[in-house]
C-alpha cells in the first residue's frame, strides 16, 4: 500500500506527546503533573522515532 | 469525572488520526481483493501487530484486569498456557494451508477442503457471532463511559460505531490493519503508566504479593494464591479460578485456544493480509511477542486494584460494590485510571480505551463484510458477477454490519437474558471447530460428511454437558442444568472449559467415524489442503531468525520461562 503506516502512528504520538509535555509543564503543579511531562517526551520521541524511520525507508 | 480541555484534546487528535488513515486509504481501494485482503500486501510486523489487535477489545482489556483481581496472577493461563501455543502452531503448521490455498477466507478453506455445506455452517455462524459479539461489546463499553463519564448511551454507540463506519467504509481491510497497529501503540502507552503508578502506590512488586497475601488468606486461600499460577493448580479447591491443571491443559490450553486462535477468521484474516507465504506464518509468530507481555500490562493493574481495596482506609482506593454486595470487579482497569490519572494522562488513558473498543470492533465488521460478500452473498445469493460489483457489495455490507451491531448492542441493553442465551448458543457452535481443522488439515481420509455432522455432534455433546451440569452456587437456566443436574463445578469457568472438551472429543470421534463410513476424496483435489499431500516449502534460504520454525521454539522458550517464574 503506497501509505507507511509509521508515518500516521509517529505522527500522532508526536502530537500527543507535545500536548502531554506542554500542558504538564505549563498547567499548576498539581498531583502527578510531572507524569505528564515524562510520558509526554517519551511519546515524542517515539513518535519522533517513527516517523524518521518512515521517512529513512522512503529514500 | 469530567474531562477538561486537555482531555478531550487527546481524544480529538486521535480521532482525526484513526479517520485521516480511512481517508487517505481511500484510493488504494481498487478491487475486491484491495479491500477484503489488503491486496496481499502486508508486510509481517503489521499483520503480526493486527491480529494481535483485533483481538484486543475493550473486553479483553477491561475483562482481563476483572480476573487480575478476582483470580490474581492465574488469569495469565490464558496467554502463556492458552494463547501462545495455539499462535505458535497456527504460524508453523495452519498457515501453509491457508495462505497456500489462497482461500480468501476461513469458511472458503473449509469449502475447498470439505464440502459447501460444512463453509455454509461455519460462513453463517462466524458472520452472526462477529455481529453479535461486536454489539456487546459496543453495549459494554457505553456502560463503562456512561458510568465514568457521564456519557448518554446513544452518544457512545453512535459515536464509536461512525468512527469505525466510516474508517472501514473507505479503506476496508487495510485501514482496519493500519488502525489496529495503531491502536496497539496507543493501547500500550495508554495503560503502561497506569501500572508503574499503581505499583507505586502498592509499595512495588513485594508490596503487591504482602497486600495480595491478605487478600488470599482473607478468602481461605494459600499465601500465593493471587500471585502464583501452577503450584496452586494441583486441586481445584485450592484456586480462586475453581479449576485443576488438567482442566487448565486441556481446556484452556488446547481445546479453547487452539479453537479460537486457529480458526476464528477475525485473527486468521490478519494472517492472509500478509504479503507471502513466509509473512504470513510469521504474523502469529510476532504477535506472539508483545501478546507473551500482556498480563503485565492488562493482568497486574487488577491484582493491584485488589490490593488497593484490601487496604482502602490508607490507600483511599476500593473497588465498587455491585447491588447485591460483591465486588464489581470490572471497574477494576477503569476506575484505577480516573482515580489515579492526572488530566492529560487520563485522556489518553480514555483514548486508549476507546482505542481498544474500536479495534475490537474494526475487526469484527471487517471479518464481516468479508464473509458475507464471499461465502454467503457470492457463494449462495449472486455468484459470476463483476469484481466492482462484489467491491460494493462489500461497502453495503460494513453499513449493514456496523447498524446491525448498534442493533444488537441496544437488545443487549434492553434484554440482558436473550444476549446471555445467545453467547451461550455460539459457544456451543464454537467449542468443537478445532477438531474439524485439525482432521481436516493433518488427515487426508476426512470427509465433508465427517465434518458436517462431527460439527453437529459436537455442539449438541456440548449443549447436552452444558444442559446436565450446574457452576457451584448458581441457578438453573443460562448457567447450566436445564436439563437435569447430574453434576456440579467448582466455578463457572470450569464447567465451560469442561463444556469445551466434551464438544472438541465428541468432534473428533463422530468426524473420524463418518468419515470412515463415507467415500474418501480424490487425493489429487487435496493438495495444497492437507498436511500429508502438500509438497513441504522449504525455508532455507531465508535468514535463521526469520524462519517460523525457529522463531516459534523461540516463543515458546519464552513462554515456559514466563510460567516458571510466575510458578
Amino acid at each position: 500500500m503506497g501509505l507507511d503506516v509509521r508515518l500516521p502512528i509517529g505522527l500522532m504520538f508526536a502530537i500527543m506527546g507535545l500536548l502531554l509535555a506542554g500542558y504538564g509543564m505549563l498547567a499548576a503543579r498539581t498531583d502527578g503533573a510531572g507524569l505528564n511531562v515524562t510520558w509526554g517526551l517519551v511519546m515524542l520521541a517515539v513518535g519522533a522515532l517513527m516517523v524518521w524511520l518512515s521517512r529513512r525507508s522512503r529514500k | 469525572m469530567e474531562l477538561i480541555a486537555i482531555d478531550w484534546l487527546i481524544l480529538g487528535v486521535y480521532f482525526v488520526f484513526v479517520l485521516g488513515i480511512g481517508y487517505t486509504l481511500r484510493r488504494y481501494m481498487r478491487t475486491s481483493s484491495d479491500y477484503f485482503m489488503s491486496g496481499r500486501s502486508m508486510p509481517a510486523w503489521v499483520a503480526g501487530l493486527a491480529f494481535l489487535s483485533a483481538n484486543l477489545g475493550a473486553q479483553e482489556v477491561v475483562g482481563m484486569a476483572a480476573s487480575g483481581a478476582k483470580y490474581g496472577m492465574a488469569t495469565s493461563h490464558f496467554y502463556w498456557i492458552g494463547a501462545i501455543p495455539a499462535m505458535v502452531f497456527l504460524g508453523v503448521f495452519m498457515m501453509p494451508f491457508y495462505y497456500g490455498s489462497r482461500a480468501r477466507s476461513v469458511p472458503e478453506y473449509l469449502k475447498l477442503r470439505f464440502d459447501e455445506k460444512t463453509r455454509g455452517l461455519n460462513a453463517i455462524s462466524f458472520a452472526a457471532m462477529t455481529i453479535f459479539s461486536s454489539g456487546i461489546s459496543m453495549y459494554a463499553m457505553a456502560l463503562l463511559a456512561n458510568l465514568l463519564l457521564g456519557w448518554s448511551f446513544n452518544f457512545s454507540v453512535w459515536v464509536c460505531a461512525g468512527v469505525v463506519l466510516l474508517y472501514i467504509l473507505f479503506g476496508g481491510l487495510t485501514s482496519a490493519i493500519y488502525n489496529e497497529v495503531l491502536q496497539f501503540f496507543l493501547i500500550v502507552f495508554g495503560f503502561a503508566p497506569l501500572v508503574f503508578i499503581g505499583l507505586q502506590r502498592v509499595g512495588g512488586w513485594h508490596g503487591l504479593q504482602t497486600a495480595l497475601a491478605e487478600v488470599a488468606s482473607s478468602r481461605g486461600f494459600a499465601d500465593g494464591a493471587w500471585t502464583q499460577t501452577w503450584s496452586i493448580a494441583g486441586d481445584a479447591a485450592a484456586n480462586p479460578m475453581g479449576l485443576e491443571w488438567f482442566g487448565i491443559a486441556m481446556g484452556l490450553g488446547f481445546v479453547l485456544s487452539f479453537g479460537y486462535w486457529c480458526t476464528d477468521f477475525l485473527v486468521v484474516q490478519r494472517a492472509m493480509a500478509a504479503n507471502s507465504m513466509s509473512a504470513a506464518r510469521r504474523t502469529p509468530l510476532i504477535a506472539a511477542v508483545p501478546k507473551m507481555l500482556f498480563p503485565f500490562l492488562v493482568i497486574v493493574p487488577g491484582m493491584i486494584a485488589i490490593a488497593l481495596t484490601q487496604h482502602a482506609d490508607t490507600s483511599g482506593f476500593a473497588l465498587p460494590l455491585k447491588a447485591d454486595g460483591s465486588f464489581n470487579y470490572d471497574l477494576a482497569m477503569p476506575m484505577l485510571l480516573v482515580h489515579y490519572f492526572p488530566h492529560g494522562l487520563l485522556g489518553l488513558g480514555i483514548t486508549a480505551l476507546f482505542a481498544s473498543f474500536m479495534s475490537g470492533m474494526a475487526g469484527n465488521v471487517s471479518a464481516f463484510n468479508t464473509v458475507w460478500t464471499y461465502d454467503i452473498y457470492q457463494a449462495y445469493v449472486r455468484s459470476g458477477a463483476s469484481d466492482r460489483h462484489y467491491l460494493n457489495m462489500g461497502r453495503v455490507a460494513t453499513v449493514v454490519g456496523v447498524c446491525l451491531s448498534v442493533a444488537a448492542a441496544y437488545v443487549a441493553n434492553r434484554f440482558n437474558n436473550i444476549m446471555d442465551m445467545l453467547q451461550l448458543l455460539f459457544a456451543f457452535v464454537n467449542a468443537p471447530l478445532f477438531a474439524t481443522f485439525l482432521l481436516g488439515m493433518f488427515w487426508k481420509r476426512a470427509t465433508g460428511h465427517g465434518a458436517f455432522f462431527g460439527l453437529l455432534g459436537g455442539s449438541v455433546a456440548a449443549a447436552l454437558h452444558h444442559g446436565l451440569t450446574l457452576p457451584h452456587a448458581a441457578s438453573v437456566g443460562v448457567k447450566g442444568g436445564w436439563i437435569a443436574v447430574l453434576d456440579s463445578y467448582p466455578s463457572e469457568m470450569a464447567q465451560n472449559f469442561w463444556t469445551a472438551i466434551y464438544a472438541f472429543t465428541a468432534c473428533f470421534a463422530l468426524t473420524i467415524a463418518i468419515s470412515l463410513m463415507t467415500k474418501p476424496r480424490d487425493e489429487r483435489s487435496l493438495v495444497g489442503l492437507v498436511y500429508a499431500l502438500t509438497p513441504r516449502e522449504s525455508s532455507h534460504e531465508a535468514a535463521w531468525y526469520a524462519r517460523p520454525a525457529t522463531l516459534g521454539v523461540a516463543v515458546l522458550v519464552a513462554m515456559i520461562l514466563l510460567n516458571l517464574l510466575f510458578w
